[in-house]
């Protein structure tokens, strides 16, 4: 398929498939519709409104998985608070893992992103005065956390993607799957795209990348994360040759309902419920005292599963549970602050939160590790960069504070967004003979490996359900090096089934098993890297607690870890420092 | 209940192959009174049939993503519970007034086209400079636009809208919803951009307020209430000098 010597943008069939290639597509393109991703696209083109930002994402923006987050968003905005306060609360709860330089610059930031959304358009809840309303906040020593009701992630998600419409400079490729990154001479040139509507590949080429794919929660079976949300753009970076940082700190939240996963924020326990054990008990009394309810993620998931190992868990049909009460709060509180808790309560659980407690246990939530980025959002390699949950900029450690996440997707969205902008005025144009090769591999192998493959009898269905119980047991609240050695040859075996992996649907059009097959590789990559991260940190530190390693060893491993591809399951891990600054390491109590 | 199992007739249609969409019947097993009809759609697409295609993420009713028709009813598929219809079958059809791109899912870049023409973002003459912090609104203020904001474009109210169904030129319900949102928020000042076509002979004039909109919002927004507070809000703002206001 020679390309017409003087086009810039040509299409080619071949085998009965579509290629399109453009060459001078865009200066910056994200991947991705969440929070990030769009706070990215706006503020490339505000610095430099002749800059043309293209956006792909696997699925409509406002689908995107930021719709979730319900209880709010972290800045210091109030008079009784201060930047120092809010970098100490989230060093202290990345257990000293964190970054204080990105610490520190994300919380002078943070509340001007949260004005600048306030302009967009976001309907924060307010004070009597009509300020900006805050709500206390796991981990949080001040009232920070502003809200907007509880469905802050869903109504800032809508109010940044339609304001984001009002860009002309802005083109977006709605459903569409990024399955590669273009890279030329060690610079990210673009990305190689299944249009899941057409099945057509796409090359679409762009000055800078910036990745905002968010999290991988998928690779688990019980998770509050969307269908979506398998790890895509963490893959992607770790295949092209970019590090993945402390993949080993997942995050799980201490209370999601059983069976679905379904998110009950901390915003409930936030506006004065509850956790109660099977004896009426508030057991948290015993492990963080000083805060009781507004503990840390980290710690309150490990009391609960500690108390369910001796016996004072609930038995439900879908396993041990906690009580959650908000009985005390009453209706009219409930209503104002948290209807979406007692809609979903009527709905999934068929509850009355007002009148009847709400069952809960630790559920995976959030991915603290993820693309090795630094506060820019630049990763190593050239032309591409990385923010929100899918990056790792340094800001969340070993355990992030609840809200912190919506003000990470802002503030450094925005910084990758202004980045990217500024490096592209600069860069080279994208050069067309590697690109026109690159694509025409690519879509070979999406054919051969998946379309086109003969004899091949092993379901994805299947082979993704027995990933996620096994990351569930393997890498959960509680890690051993036996589970986790266990882990890393079973993992090992589904890659080798997945490689007999048969797709049945031979269709071009909206082929959602095809996309299913390439997130589930995507996943295998990623939870190999969790694993192996997992294996080597051998001491307990914010999230990642090893029962044959309980204590933190701030003389080996005040360090962050970070992997890379090889051509074998197992990454190569380094390791590079942490940047302390101001607070040195301490217990960690509360 | 190890044996206890669901019928399933779920529309296929691929246009390079089918003339028209068929239904295509799965049995399967029902192992868990919590499950929905799209956890039926999960079972086929993992166990027994890959080749179905269907859009889902959130699978709590907030990303907006799986409406489809269920026993002839636009839904959230994540919040129809099988339970409630066990032990008849569950016919699960691409929503209705949109075109199929593929089994049950359903083209809505119409929407997606409605939804920026009516300028969905705050319009001001004056920019407030971020330095200058908030504008001040108290919740009561939020209270006029709140049940406009929480539209998640799920399309089920399309899917019901006779008119729609007719005429897609039509705004539609979600769409004047979302004008009104704006419209009605104290920050706002875009009325007389976005009156041109929220008042256009196929916006709001067109509905002829049978309501089926608000009866199948899965989220409690009202949009025939949009529709009908804007018919009357664009007469009074010919006929009075008051509506004239900004």
């Amino acid at each position: 398929m020679a390309p017409p010597a003087d086009a810039a943008k040509y299409a080619s069939e071949v085998g009965g498939q579509t290629l399109l290639v453009d060459f001078e597509s865009y200066d910056v393109l994200v991947v991705g519709g969440g929070l990030a991703g769009i706070r990215a696209a706006i503020a490339a083109v505000e610095a430099n409104p002749r800059v043309k930002v293209g956006m792909v994402s696997k699925v409509y923006p406002m689908r995107s998985h930021t719709v979730s987050a319900e209880g709010g968003a972290a800045a210091a905005l109030r008079p009784e608070d201060s930047y120092e306060k809010h970098a100490f609360d989230t060093i202290k709860g990345s257990d000293y893992l964190a970054d204080q330089d990105v610490v520190e610059a994300f919380v002078r930031e943070a509340p001007l992103e949260i004005i600048q959304m306030e302009h967009w358009g976001c309907p924060w809840s307010r004070d009597p005065d009509g300020k900006i309303s805050a709500r206390p906040f796991g981990g949080m020593t001040t009232w920070r956390t502003c809200f907007a009701a509880d469905k802050t992630g869903f109504h800032m998600l809508h109010a940044v993607f339609q304001t984001s419409l009002k860009y002309p400079q802005i083109v977006r490729h709605d459903e569409s799957f990024v399955t590669k990154l273009l890279v030329e001479d060690s610079r990210c040139v673009g990305v190689v795209a299944l249009d899941i509507r057409t099945g057509r590949f796409d090359a679409i080429t762009a000055k800078s990348v910036i990745l905002a794919t968010g999290g991988l929660g998928r690779v688990y079976a019980f998770t509050t994360n969307g269908n979506i949300c398998t790890g895509d753009g963490m893959a992607l970076a770790y295949r092209a040759g970019a590090g993945l940082k402390d993949m080993e700190m997942v995050q799980f939240h201490p209370t999601g309902l059983p069976f679905t996963g379904i998110l009950i924020t901390e915003a409930v326990r936030g506006e004065g419920g509850y956790l109660l054990n099977n004896e009426g008990d508030r057991f948290l009394k015993r492990y963080v005292p000083n805060k009781m309810e507004l503990g840390p993620r980290d710690i309150i998931s490990r009391a609960m599963i500690t108390e369910f190992e001796e016996g004072r868990g609930f038995d439900g049909p879908h396993g041990k549970y906690m009580h959650l009460d908000v009985r005390h709060l009453g209706e009219k509180v409930i209503d104002r602050k948290l209807p979406f808790m007692r809609e979903l309560g009527r709905e999934f659980v068929g509850i009355d939160i007002v009148h009847e407690p709400i069952p809960v246990r630790p559920v995976q939530h959030y991915m603290m590790g993820g693309v090795d980025a630094e506060i820019s959002g630049k990763t190593e390699i050239l032309g591409l960069y990385a923010a929100g949950e899918c990056a790792n900029v340094g800001l969340n450690g070993g355990n992030r504070l609840g809200s912190n996440s919506l003000s990470e997707c802002l503030v450094f969205g925005a910084a990758a967004g202004r980045a990217a902008a500024q490096y592209a005025s600069s860069a080279k144009p994208v050069s067309a003979n590697p690109v026109d090769a690159m694509l025409w591999d690519e879509a070979r192998r999406v054919e051969s490996e998946y379309l086109e493959k003969k004899g091949g009898q092993e379901r994805i269905g299947p082979i993704r359900e027995e990933m996620q119980r096994e990351m569930d047991a393997g890498a959960g609240v509680f890690r051993t090096k036996e589970a986790l050695s266990r882990l890393a040859r079973n993992l090992g075996g589904l890659r080798e089934r997945f490689e007999k992996v048969k797709i049945d649907d031979s269709s071009r059009t909206f082929n959602t098993e095809i996309v299913a097959a390439l997130e589930l590789d995507f996943m295998l990559e990623v939870s190999s890297t969790v694993v192996f991260s997992a294996l080597a940190r051998e001491e307990s530190r914010g999230a990642h607690a090893r029962r044959d390693f309980p204590e933190r060893d701030d003389a080996k491993f005040l360090k962050h870890t970070v992997c890379f591809h090889t051509n074998t399951l197992a990454p190569r891990i380094e390791y590079s420092d942490v940047h302390i600054t101001t607070f040195q390491p301490q217990a960690r109590t509360y | 209940m190890p044996d206890k199992r669901i019928e399933i007739k779920a529309t296929r249609y691929d246009p390079a192959t089918d003339e028209k969409p068929h239904l295509q019947s799965y049995d399967i097993p029902f192992y868990d009174e919590s499950m929905v009809v799209l956890d039926a759609l999960n079972h086929i697409k993992s166990h027994v049939d890959g080749s179905l295609s269907y859009r889902w993420s959130c699978r709590m009713g907030i990303c907006g993503s799986c409406g489809m028709m269920v026993n002839g009813t636009p839904k959230l598929t994540c919040n129809a519970f099988l339970r409630d219809y066990w032990p008849r079958a569950i016919i699960v059809e691409p929503l209705n007034n949109f075109p199929i791109i593929r089994d049950l899912v359903i083209d809505m870049e119409d929407f997606m086209r409605k939804l920026k023409s009516i300028k969905p973002w705050i319009i001001r003459k004056q920019e407030l400079p971020l330095g200058a912090g908030e504008h001040y609104q108290t919740n009561e203020q939020i209270d006029d636009f709140r049940q406009f904001s929480e539209c998640i474009n799920c399309m089920l109210c399309y899917a019901a809208c006779p008119v729609y169904g007719l005429n897609n030129e039509f705004l539609g319900p979600a769409a004047t919803a979302l004008a009104r949102r704006y419209n009605l928020d104290s920050r706002d000042q875009g009325l007389k951009e976005r009156l041109p076509v929220i008042a256009d002979p196929e916006g709001v004039w067109e509905c002829s307020f049978v309501g089926e909109c608000s009866v199948v919002c899965p989220k409690g927004v009202d949009p025939a209430k949009a529709i009908q507070q804007t018919k009357l809000d664009t007469t009074m703002r010919f006929v009075l000098p008051y509506g004239n206001r900004d």
